[in-house]
């Protein structure tokens, strides 16, 4: 078993990439995910690595699509505005069936917005974000650890269903520091026949694209993938359940408003109240099976985010409106607080009571 | 606080993360306590996030002058100093602590008022340490941060404070795993180890010498665990 270190989120995501083998980073700093970049700039020349700073986040994310392309692990990190200027080249890895890591740190927005933690790019990472039919499987870590975990099963993920994959945390994730455990990865990594690394005239060429001249073939291939994408809902589908065996009403949240979430579970039962919380590990695949049972035997839902309410049209959709679904939130950089949440748990009890 | 004679101006230097904020809030606390006039500076313009900032309102209530970036804690944080700064030195009469930003790129911001200290020559740079931190897991790799820093600000370190810690697992038995770490830094680095520090409960448990018993200060977002 290896020893634990203290560290920050965005450390913790730097060190378990390079765990994983991921040897090339290229991206451009932000608030609040700097670290990320500084920790690789420090660590990638010591092992052979390639760390780069690009001149924009543009070009990062295309330096990511022709390392992917040769079929190397390979990550960019940045935050929300970051993040949507990479969203050109995202499409252009998903539409080439690409594995490759995109980390957000969500900040308060739209526009510029602020440096403190939000978690208001769920549309952007869940519904495709650039554009096409495509999809990104999405984790959303809810501690220091799991922000190591997930990045390590992110490139494993991304390169068994050669596709793009986010680790979609946020400002106080990224910023708090607690003891983690870096596991020692074995290699994972698969052989990638496809891959773009020189043929030694064995054999034909291999094409790394995404442009498609007959709308035929650009058809099948958008149904291909989408039959591939219903593999992953069926098996990459995770979450969390905390004491919803007897609740009346459950919280769904991720991240960092998860775990405000469990404190307001644990104090609103210490008030009476049988409060539980689903936690969606992975946003895309969206854990629906789970919540629409569930809406068959409590009395509603809450969704907790720090946003205007993004999650909660899937918590709507997944629920089928079987039962009242309400939002808890805070944005723009404020963090809900439990009593926040307690409150709006007391505010729907009366009305379903 | 253990028995150690400190000079007027105290810089707190060291790894990003390593806990420098939080000693340095402490060590002007105890300072006062003691019956000092003491002003410290935030000379962070790294890191927005944790910062001397958060513990203003204790700082202020303790009559200890805060000195820091004036958008400190805001969505403007821009990385400029402050002019106050510049008075820490050109006056006396009062102990002068400053908490620098985490590594080589925290400690450039100090260079500029590197003449004055050196001039003044009353002064101790402290290199806080903790083991747990990944880029200071060895003595060795805590030595590389602290030349780094030096070539950066220009000051040479003079003691050394081990903040060794793993957070809410932190334990006496952590802490004291980490003693002969700081023996080994200080003969690689021939600098006295002044402190062992550890949040007081575990202090308390911790029966090695010169322990400095610190609290946690408040951040800026504190995320509290049942």
């Amino acid at each position: 078993m290896s020893e634990k270190v203290l560290m920050k989120g965005n450390e913790a995501i730097a060190e378990a990439a390079i765990k994983a083998g991921c040897r090339f980073y290229f991206g451009y700093p932000i608030t609040p995910q700097t670290e990320i970049a500084a920790y690789m700039a420090k660590r990638m020349p010591k092992i052979g690595g390639t760390f780069l700073q690009a001149e924009s986040e543009v070009s990062a994310i295309n330096m990511v699509y022709g390392v992917a392309g040769a079929g190397y692990r390979v990550m960019t990190s940045s935050s929300s505005p970051g993040v949507s200027l990479k969203q050109e080249g995202i499409s252009y890895i998903a539409g080439a069936d690409l594995p490759a890591l995109i980390i957000n740190v969500q900040r308060g927005g739209p526009g510029l917005g602020g440096i403190q933690p939000s978690q208001s790019d769920y549309f952007q990472a869940v519904k495709g974000g650039g554009h096409g039919d495509y999809h990104l499987i999405v984790y959303a870590p809810a501690s220091v650890q799991e922000m190591a975990d997930y990045t390590i099963k992110a490139f494993d993920v991304a390169d068994k269903y050669r596709m793009p994959v986010m680790l979609l945390a946020d400002g106080t994730m990224g910023q708090m520091m607690e003891p983690v455990e870096l596991p020692e990865v074995s290699a994972n990594e698969i052989e990638k026949p496809w891959a773009v690394r020189g043929t030694n005239c064995a054999r034909p060429h291999n094409i790394i694209n995404s442009l498609y001249l007959k709308p035929e073939q650009l058809e099948k291939t958008n149904f291909d993938r989408f039959e591939k994408y219903k593999e992953i809902e069926k098996n990459e589908c995770l979450y969390e359940e905390y004491m919803t065996e007897d609740a009346d009403i459950v919280l769904v949240a991720f991240g960092i408003a998860a775990r405000i979430s469990k404190n307001a579970v644990v104090e609103a039962r210490k008030q009476g109240l049988k409060v539980g919380l689903i936690r969606p590990i992975t946003l895309w695949p969206f854990p629906s099976e789970v919540l629409n049972k569930t809406a068959d035997r409590v009395k509603g839902f809450i969704s907790v985010e720090l946003s205007m309410g993004q999650m909660i049209e899937d918590v709507k959709l997944a629920t089928e409106c079987k039962k009242p679904v309400r939002l808890c939130n805070r944005t723009g950089g404020m963090i809900v607080s439990p009593e926040e949440v307690v409150e709006s748990v007391k505010k729907l009890l009366s009305e379903v009571e | 606080m253990p028995n150690y004679k400190f000079k007027r101006v105290t810089l707190f230097a060291g790894h990003y993360g390593s806990g420098k904020t939080n000693l340095a809030v402490n060590f002007a606390l105890k300072m006062k306590e003691q019956g000092e006039q003491v002003k410290i500076a935030d000379l962070d313009i790294v890191n927005p996030y944790f910062r001397t900032k958060d513990s203003a309102k204790k700082l202020t209530e303790a009559g200890i002058e805060l000195i820091s970036p004036a958008f400190a804690n805001t969505n403007v944080d821009l990385p400029a100093l402050p002019q106050e700064v510049y008075k820490l030195f050109s006056q006396k009469g009062f102990r002068a602590i400053l908490d620098i930003g985490g590594d080589d790129r925290g400690a450039y911001a100090l260079g500029r008022y590197t003449p004055s200290i050196l001039q003044e020559n009353d002064y101790e740079m402290i290199f806080v340490a903790n083991f747990f931190r990944p880029l200071t897991r060895t003595p060795q790799e805590a030595l590389e941060v602290m030349r780094e820093i030096e070539g950066a600000c220009g000051i040479k370190f003079t003691a050394i404070i081990n903040n060794s810690n793993l957070g809410k697992d932190t334990t006496a038995e952590v802490v004291k795993n980490t003693v002969k770490l700081a023996e080994q830094l200080s003969e690689i680095s021939r600098l006295p180890v002044i402190f062992t520090s550890a949040e007081t409960q575990v202090a308390k448990e911790l029966d090695i010498d010169g322990v400095l018993p610190i609290t946690l200060q408040e951040k800026f977002f504190d995320i509290k665990e049942n």
